[in-house]
């Protein structure tokens, strides 16, 4: 049978705001357990949640970037279940009043090709704390430091259908955030993570199949690869005339499998009712045009604007607005050299190359940007060749210094004295008489297969230094005699 | 001395006819001797009242302080006190002793206030007759045999029979009213925000509402201008200035226009309280007032708008008492299910547990709308009768129950009986707008309360009306039998 995957996915971003959602507790990774609590927090009697408005703002933010409606009064409802680690019995979100509506996202996959994926809503609420089930003997320890971080959750239409889109879909939402500054967007840390909806239905059908939800997964890759292994399980048992059983599953990375947490029939129900304790958000227009005027550019826009302004193509361009890091590397190097297609195939070339071996991020390149751009000046100016420059590249990666003092200090100036590069070329062909009359001889087509040799043993003999864009030409002509 | 007047009370300690100390032993005494009888304390707090009072005294000394420096008080036992158990009258936190003040007994007692103790109350604030809470039942002191009303009924029965010059109560369908009027005392439920529930264990967080509960209406107002105000710590705090309750007091009450509801005076309503109530009106009109009959058509619908939206939102606010952090947790739990079903089923009373099902149940998938939001349109109908009643009259009275203090023990088989006497107050608290107590009689022995409701942040306005009242009958200054023999 031929199936369809049908995707829709809830992401849940960490807000990078100073405090809680409803305390001002500080939020913070790493810190030691129950330090980062208020009486809020704890969910002590009498205790009362205060909305951080920064959330808000961050909020509404996002709405714009997505193309979204602005819910002009969003109510704030309780969610209940007992949990351990849920401190107040309820978790604090949204249900009939979001702060952000319908919207959608273009999304770029990898043959070049856009698809809309619709967002339904975006919602605030506050994230429970951890429970810890290690070191305690058989016992379970409770932090509540992230008990009441802000959250958006970003929930999708089920517009997706294979896992690349779903990973494209993700990523853009990730570069979206971070662009916005509204997500620090550190996966491992849990500042993103996502819930996959899955469904298959025979290619053609309309109807949904039984959709099966997969919980808190936490990066790309995993993402990725939790949608192939559900897709293999839903499909190995519809073929087998089974049925899929509604349910949540967590994904195992390291078996590489989803398994089931609880099904359909043990679902909660939440209960939920408008929080009695916090007043619905009413928005005015002028504040919502006033958040849409501090908007960044976007990966989009910054896209549009790389294609047009510096003329690269589509796919460069893309890739090079997909984090607002490298974005910003990318302008403030081309500022230097201003060359754009030069400086956007080293960017997306060797700094790429020698950052994913370093496994480091932009932002904590060895090499800034400026630096950067001004070895790309070497480039242009020919006073080193590309594949010199390789060289030096990885000198100042490795803080040999600035790519002047390199070149310098190396003595790896590219020569670009025609008279020299004769009395070199004519140095080659003189040991090389055999060559040169088989050259002489052959036809048009066999020649150029031959110039090669020729062209090798003279950078050979400059050590790399000579300008190829110079040698070529005076090659030939002293090759015609 | 315990029957005197804040005001009295705060010229004593500034002349130095006595001091704070003295009156706090005086009453701690009276407490000591008398409370055995009534059980309207949970917690009496000697050394931190005697060390505040000290402190009251130090302040006076030096000729500073406000109304309320030195004088004894009491707070309900559902405000935090940090330091000091508050129980919320259950099991459930039998053990609690909060790390953190509420903003109203903070308020309270910067403006040195003395702390004599937390009173008794039914469950988590669940009850009209006091008979709902762990630490038993407390009594009427007008009668031993007669329930003080409820939820506050431990502040009503205390300051009834002088064991404390005012207190605290709260009041989320009646809590503060229903106990004013069995025990003879005066008590203002304010607008809805207009004191911060920071620090107040959570019943109904739409409904409930802290406020003074004291002697007269005087004394009432000396309460608000400390416990009333905007509070950041509260989102549904009102972010408006408030009044000066005492300037007020003496305006004269000519022309006032009193609406009298007629659903109040139907079937239901025991005729020597409809009496009462009758000749308390009378005395307005001779104060210069104009009665009016007026309707309040949805009265009949607030018992079940009520008793559904209050459950609902208590059985979300009582979750956190789940045995993990604080409370009560019951011993060796098998498993978590197990903590959770034994501590909550041993931590918490017939009531509270009867409560929290219904509100579960209302706020159940394929139920809610057919509960919980119906109740809502319901007391959007109800606000709106308030709404349209004010444009016709300034305050509106009534009977604050159909009886006055019944048996103990009488209607505790029988919830719809209980649920009835709330017929009268339920609709100030879905309404949100503020109303009193103010004692105006006696039937067949015990006090009858008048209830005077106003429109939306009217506390200066009620209180004036009441205080008006209280200079021409003196209702509000007797004493039951019991509390002389001290």
């Amino acid at each position: 049978m031929n199936w369809e995957v049908v995707i829709g996915l809830e992401i849940h971003t960490q807000l990078s705001t100073k405090s809680k959602l409803f305390s001002g507790a500080a939020v913070g990774f790493g810190a030691e357990p129950n330090t980062q609590t208020t009486l809020v927090d704890l969910g002590m009697p009498g205790a009362l949640p205060v909305f951080n408005k920064e959330a808000l703002r961050m909020a509404v933010m996002f709405g714009h970037a997505i193309n979204a409606e602005i819910g002009m009064t969003s109510v704030f409802a309780r969610k209940n279940y007992f949990y351990p680690d849920l401190p107040k019995g309820y978790q604090t979100s949204q249900m009939d009043h979001p702060i952000v509506g319908k919207g959608y996202l273009d999304v770029m996959l990898e043959d070049g090709t856009t698809s809309r994926v619709g967002i339904t809503r975006a919602h605030l609420e506050e994230d429970a704390g951890k429970s810890l089930h290690e070191d305690f003997q058989g016992m379970t320890g409770i932090d509540l430091n992230r008990s009441s971080t802000p959250l958006l959750e970003i929930v999708s239409e089920p517009d997706i259908r294979s896992a690349k889109e779903a990973v494209a879909y993700v990523k853009m939402i990730h570069s979206i955030v971070t662009y916005l500054g509204i997500c620090d967007g550190n996966m491992a840390e849990g500042s993103m993570r996502c819930d996959i909806n899955l469904s298959l239905r025979p290619k053609g059908q309309k109807e949904y199949g039984t959709r099966t939800e997969i919980k808190n997964v936490n990066s790309f890759r995993f993402i990725e690869k939790a949608i192939y292994t559900e897709i293999e399980r839903q499909a190995d048992i519809l073929e087998d005339g089974g049925r899929i059983i509604q349910e949540t599953r967590l994904y195992d990375p390291e078996k590489n499998e989803t398994r089931s947490m609880r099904s359909k029939e043990d679902a909660n129900d939440y209960r939920y009712f408008p929080c009695p304790d916090l007043l619905p958000i009413v928005l005015t227009q002028e504040y919502v045009d006033g958040i849409k005027a501090t908007l960044p550019e976007l990966p989009s826009q910054k896209a549009a604007r790389f294609q047009s302004e510096h003329m690269l193509s589509e796919y460069d361009a893309n890739v090079l607005s997909s984090s607002r890091a490298m974005a910003d590397y990318f302008e403030t190097a081309n500022t230097v050299v201003s060359d754009a297609k030069l400086t956007a195939n080293w960017v997306m070339g060797e700094l790429s190359k020698l950052l994913n071996q370093d496994q480091l991020d932009i932002e904590n390149s060895p090499v800034s940007a400026q630096a950067f751009g001004e070895l790309l000046v070497r480039i242009k100016d020919d006073t080193i060749n590309g594949k010199t420059a390789k060289d030096v590249f990885q000198a100042m990666w490795d803080g040999e210094g600035s790519a002047d003092k390199i070149i310098e200090a190396k003595g790896l100036k590219q020569v670009t004295d025609t008279g020299a590069i004769e009395t070199m070329i004519q140095t080659i062909l003189d040991a090389n008489a055999a060559q040169v009359e088989q050259y002489r001889a052959a036809d048009e087509d066999k020649q150029k297969k031959m110039i090669g040799f020729f062209v090798g043993q003279v950078m050979k003999a400059s050590q790399g230094k000579a300008n190829p864009g110079l040698v070529n030409p005076i090659l030939v002509k002293m090759l015609k005699g | 001395m315990f029957e005197q007047s804040i005001s009295t009370l705060a010229q004593k300690l500034r002349n130095k006819d006595i001091s704070s100390v003295e009156l706090t032993r005086l009453f701690l005494a009276r407490i000591a001797k008398l409370d055995p009888q009534l059980n309207s304390f949970i917690t009496v707090s000697e050394q931190r009242a005697l060390e505040q009072a000290a402190a009251a005294d130090i302040l006076l000394q030096s000729g500073k302080g406000t109304s309320l420096t030195g004088i004894p008080v009491a707070h309900k036992d559902l405000f935090c006190t940090e330091g000091t158990l508050t129980t919320c009258g259950s099991k459930m936190l039998h053990n609690f002793i909060p790390p953190y003040e509420s903003t109203v007994t903070s308020r309270i007692q910067q403006a040195g206030a003395v702390m004599l103790g937390k009173t008794n109350m039914d469950e988590f604030a669940m009850g009209s007759s006091n008979e709902n809470s762990f630490y038993g039942a407390v009594k009427n002191p007008w009668n031993l045999d007669m329930v003080p009303g409820g939820s506050s009924g431990g502040s009503a029965a205390a300051i009834a029979a002088g064991l404390a010059v005012a207190a605290t109560g709260t009041d989320t369908g009646g809590s503060i009213r229903q106990p004013a009027s069995f025990c003879g005392i005066t008590g203002l439920k304010p607008t809805y925000g207009r004191v911060s529930r920071f620090g107040m264990i959570a019943y109904a967080s739409s409904l409930d509402q802290g406020g003074p509960m004291a002697k007269s209406a005087e004394d009432c107002a000396h309460l608000m201008q400390a416990m009333a105000g905007f509070d950041e710590k509260d989102s549904t705090s009102a972010d408006k200035p408030t009044d000066d309750y005492l300037a007020n007091l003496n305006t004269p009450l000519t022309g006032l226009k009193i609406g009298l509801p007629k659903e109040y005076f139907g079937e239901g309503l025991d005729s020597k309280v409809a009496d009462v109530i009758m000749a308390a009106v009378k005395e307005f009109e001779k104060l210069g007032a104009t009665v009016k009959e007026i309707s309040l058509p949805n009265l009949q619908l607030s018992i079940p708008s009520y008793y559904v939206i209050a459950p609902s939102e208590a059985s979300s606010n009582l979750s956190r008492f789940d045995g993990v952090r604080f409370g009560h947790r019951c011993d060796d739990p098998k498993d978590l299910l197990d903590m959770y079903t034994r501590s909550r089923a041993e931590g918490f009373g017939t009531e509270v547990q009867k409560r929290i099902m219904v509100g579960t149940y209302a706020l159940s998938e394929g139920y809610y709308d057919a509960y919980y939001l119906k109740a809502q349109k319901i007391r959007r109908l109800i606000k709106e009768d308030f709404v349209k009643a004010f444009e016709e009259v300034d305050v509106i009275m009534g009977p604050v129950a159909p009886t006055t203090a019944f048996g103990l023990g009488s209607k505790t088989s029988d919830p719809v009986a209980m649920y009835l006497e709330d017929i009268y107050t339920l609709s100030v608290n879905l309404a949100g707008i503020p109303a009193m107590s103010v004692p105006a009689g006696f039937a067949d022995g015990m006090p009858v309360g008048l209830q005077v409701m106003g429109n939306y942040f009217a506390e200066a306005k009620l209180l004036n009306i009441a205080h008006q009242y209280q200079q021409h009958t003196d209702w509000h200054l007797q004493t039951p039998t019991m509390a002389k023999g001290a």
